[in-house]
């Protein structure tokens, strides 16, 4: 009951001013835990696609998905994690890259299905997308003293399957 | 094609809502708005003195009345005047419309003169709100604000007006129905869950029914006395939820939690199924949460699901309004003409009359000394418990609650989840406004009456002839109380020196004072002020400085660890107890 679960709540707002700030207020005003969130429009202009993470015990999710319904912008919700869903991160990540450096970083932005997007004869910049804990891994791998500067999206995702989330 | 100002648009929409009487305050940025208002007699609009007053009057006018509450005010100091009004009609759930200025479209963000951000200041406490930028969608904002102040559990909808878009013309049309794809409150309950709570129910040896404010805000008197009465259950109200069973009945056990009676808390902690309606197990009611109703399975019927299971685990969770659901129940217990266990509830009945005669109300009353729960008892008899009484935030509200006995709805009017000192006086106003014919009662304190004196002044202007029934002992009580047995009688902060002379200021204002010392005089001074109903009349009773609000549960204390008067020593509470103060 005590252990506290990432939870990832995918939500689709009336994309109107402020409705971002009702979220992110319902969250400091109740104490709830943001670990990231995303929003964006969608196909739908007048709806945005906002999606969370999230952790707490099952009654403190409960009452996230209760207090997140009741704002009267928010149209519909799903706690991804409940499902089997598709989960994505995207990271860019600015690293030195000088003598062996650059063979080494190269490598392993490879195996790690990156792309490099910019390289300057002391910098490498790479693209990496997937879940959260396979960017964790690559940040792992790197040596730390070769990390310039790192920007992470936060996570967003989509379920499994033929069911969706509209309006 | 007709085209009229977005002022004269806002004001027809406001006829179009059927409103009769609404309270605000002018200002720079809602100018054309009062010229607007200035060209109608539709409307009756009450100049208040005070912002907050103004929202307080428009609460207490939708709980007196069950109608949607409007305000209006300026922006800048005019909204944050107001921001205390809005909370606390947000935590009592009251269908508020309010209306703020605002700077023009092209100044907001610049620092304007008199600019605040009234939509993000208000935004934690309202039900929703809205700046509206475009004059075309003006009239629908209004009705969807109306729509959704007023529907499933209620609550206040602020809209923010630029002032250009109120001198802006365009088309009025007004739309029938709103319909919001992201707003659909359930009122009908799940037919499952509900035959599911009446086997429980049915099941029951010692139940209990526990209501709240709820009952009220949907109208659902009349089938919480169906059920409870085709039950013979026993039920308790909480502050809020006073009235919706009349108090004078036998099943009637009194008010629960913090300040509730002996009975009422000792047959919640023992009951084996509790019976929740449209309360939201608020900590002055549950105590500490780990010793609450420890036997109990729960049912709870409520609107909103994010009050289910909030505070409190429930068993069974039943999503819709009052009324609805408890016409449901009563359905089905008489098509298949179910009783409950009549054996268990006669003995259960008989352990609910013993601790009755522990007499947790009794007082001991004095010849020499007015005691506060002494005026309270006359001001019920004298009113022959018709009157509407609001209440301000205190001791004296305790009392009030505790030795007024409500019998119907909308009769008891108090800030319980705020907690707001001031609310009652302007409250009385809106209540009075509401219905002219009835006997209306502020029972205040004199600290609380302090915070919005002003409004006598309006109140003369409309010719709101209310009593206040000031306790006045001289301190601010309720802290003064904590304050004697928590902290040692340190009073800091609490002894109200150089208290005005009331009966003067009354007279001041235009209205009557009067001044009460003796016991002997309390009766006789509350007929005569009755009797001048045309007159506000200001009653400063001076009560004994010394009296406490019993029973109590310290915080942190369960719900049978009550402190009686005159019998327990208080004991300091412990360290956790503490916390919860
Ligand atoms: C000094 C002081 C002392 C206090 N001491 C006590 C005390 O001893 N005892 C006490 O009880 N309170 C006390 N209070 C009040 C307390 O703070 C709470 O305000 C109160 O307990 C809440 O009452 P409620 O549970 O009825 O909820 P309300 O605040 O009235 O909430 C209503 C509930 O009903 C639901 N609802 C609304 N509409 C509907 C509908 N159509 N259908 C179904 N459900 C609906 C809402 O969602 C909500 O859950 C005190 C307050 C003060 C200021
Ligand atoms: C606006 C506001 N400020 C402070 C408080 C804290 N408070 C609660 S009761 C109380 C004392 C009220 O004194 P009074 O109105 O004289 O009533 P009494 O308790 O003496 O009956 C105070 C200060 C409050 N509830 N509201």
């Amino acid at each position: 009951m005590n252990n506290n679960n990432r939870h990832l709540i995918s939500i689709l707002m009336e994309n109107e001013a402020g409705a971002l700030s009702r979220v992110a207020n319902l969250f400091s005003a109740r104490g709830y835990n943001i670990e990231s969130l995303t929003v964006a429009p969608t196909d739908d202009p007048t709806l945005s696609r906002l999606t969370l993470v999230t952790n707490g015990n099952e009654q403190i999710i409960e009452q996230i998905v209760k207090q997140l319904n009741k704002l009267i912008d928010v149209v519909k919700l799903v706690d991804l994690s409940e499902t089997d869903a598709i989960e994505r991160e995207l990271m860019l990540i600015k690293t030195k890259a000088v003598g062996e450096q650059r063979a080494e970083m190269k490598r392993l932005a490879e195996i790690f299905d990156g792309h490099i997007l910019d390289v300057t004869d002391a910098t490498y910049t790479i693209e990496l997308t997937g879940r959260s804990e396979k960017l964790d891994n690559f940040l792992n791998a790197v040596e730390k003293d070769a990390v310039l500067e790192v920007v992470r999206s936060g996570t967003t995702g989509i379920a499994r399957g033929q069911k969706s989330l509209h309006a | 094609m007709e085209l009229i100002t977005g002022a004269e648009i806002l004001v027809r929409c406001l006829k179009e809502e059927g409103v009769e009487c609404m309270f605000g305050y002018p200002g720079g940025a809602v100018l054309h708005i009062y010229d607007a208002l200035y060209a109608q007699d539709d409307i009756k609009h009450v100049l208040v003195r005070h912002e907050q007053a103004a929202l307080h009057a428009a609460d207490g006018y939708a709980r007196a009345s069950g109608k949607t509450g409007v305000a209006l005010v300026t922006s800048g100091p005019g909204l944050t005047n107001a921001v205390t009004g809005i909370a606390n009609a947000y935590m009592d759930s009251i269908p508020l419309v309010v209306f703020s200025g605002q700077v023009p479209t092209a100044l907001i963000g610049n620092d304007a003169f008199q600019e605040v951000d009234a939509v993000g200041i208000t935004r934690p406490c309202v039900k929703h709100n809205f700046l509206v930028r475009d004059i075309k969608q003006l009239a629908e904002t209004v009705k969807k604000a109306f729509y959704i102040a007023s529907t499933g559990r209620p609550g206040p909808v602020l809209i923010d007006l630029p002032k250009d878009v109120t001198i802006t013309k365009a088309e009025y049309h007004y739309p029938k129905k709103v319909k919001l794809r992201s707003y659909n409150p359930t009122v009908k309950g799940h037919a499952g869950q509900i035959r599911k709570a009446v086997d429980l129910i049915l099941s029951a040896k010692r139940p209990m029914l526990y209501t709240g404010g709820g009952v009220i805000l949907s109208d659902g008197s009349p089938e919480l006395v169906e059920l409870t009465q085709l039950l013979g259950y026993p039920i308790t109200n909480t502050l809020m939820g006073l009235g919706a069973y009349p108090a004078t009945d036998h099943q009637f056990i009194g008010m629960l939690g913090m300040h509730g009676t002996y009975e009422a808390n000792m047959a919640m902690h023992e009951c084996d199924v509790l019976i929740a309606i449209g309360a939201r197990f608020d900590d002055r009611v549950t105590g500490k949460i780990d010793k609450f109703c420890p036997t109990a399975k729960i049912v709870h019927v409520d609107i909103d699901p994010s009050s289910i299971s909030k505070n409190v685990q429930v068993d069974i969770p039943i999503v819709g309004s009052v009324p609805s659901v408890l016409r449901a129940m009563i359905s089905v217990i008489r098509d298949e003409k179910l009783k409950p266990d009549a054996e268990a509830l006669a003995s259960w009945w008989r352990q609910i009359d013993e601790w009755r005669d522990v007499k947790s109300l009794h007082y001991k009353n004095s010849d020499t000394v007015i005691k506060p729960q002494y005026v309270i008892q006359k001001l019920y008899q004298v009113t022959e418990g018709k009157a509407i009484i609001t209440s301000d935030v205190g001791q004296h509200q305790m009392w009030a609650a505790q030795y007024y006995h409500f019998d119907r709805p909308r009769q008891w009017i108090n800030s319980g989840g705020l907690g707001t000192m001031g609310f009652g006086l302007p409250a009385a106003m809106g209540a009075k406004l509401a219905f002219p014919d009835q006997d209306v009662a502020c029972v205040t304190g004199d600290g609380s009456i302090q915070m919005m004196l002003q409004e006598l002044s309006t109140m003369k202007q409309y010719h709101t002839p209310v009593k206040i029934v000031n306790l006045n002992n001289g301190y601010l009580g309720m802290v003064r109380q904590w304050q004697e047995f928590f902290y040692q009688k340190r009073y800091s902060m609490t002894y109200l020196e150089a208290l005005p002379n009331f009966v003067m200021l009354a007279e001041a204002y235009g209205h009557v004072g009067m001044r009460i010392e003796k016991p002997g005089d309390v009766e006789g001074a509350l007929r005569e002020a009755f009797a001048m109903k045309d007159r506000t009349v200001f009653l400063d009773f001076i009560t004994d400085q010394s009296e406490n609000v019993f029973p109590m549960i310290p915080s942190g204390g369960g719900q049978n660890e009550m402190l009686l008067a005159e019998r327990d020593e208080m004991v300091s509470t412990h360290d956790e107890g503490m916390v919860l103060l």
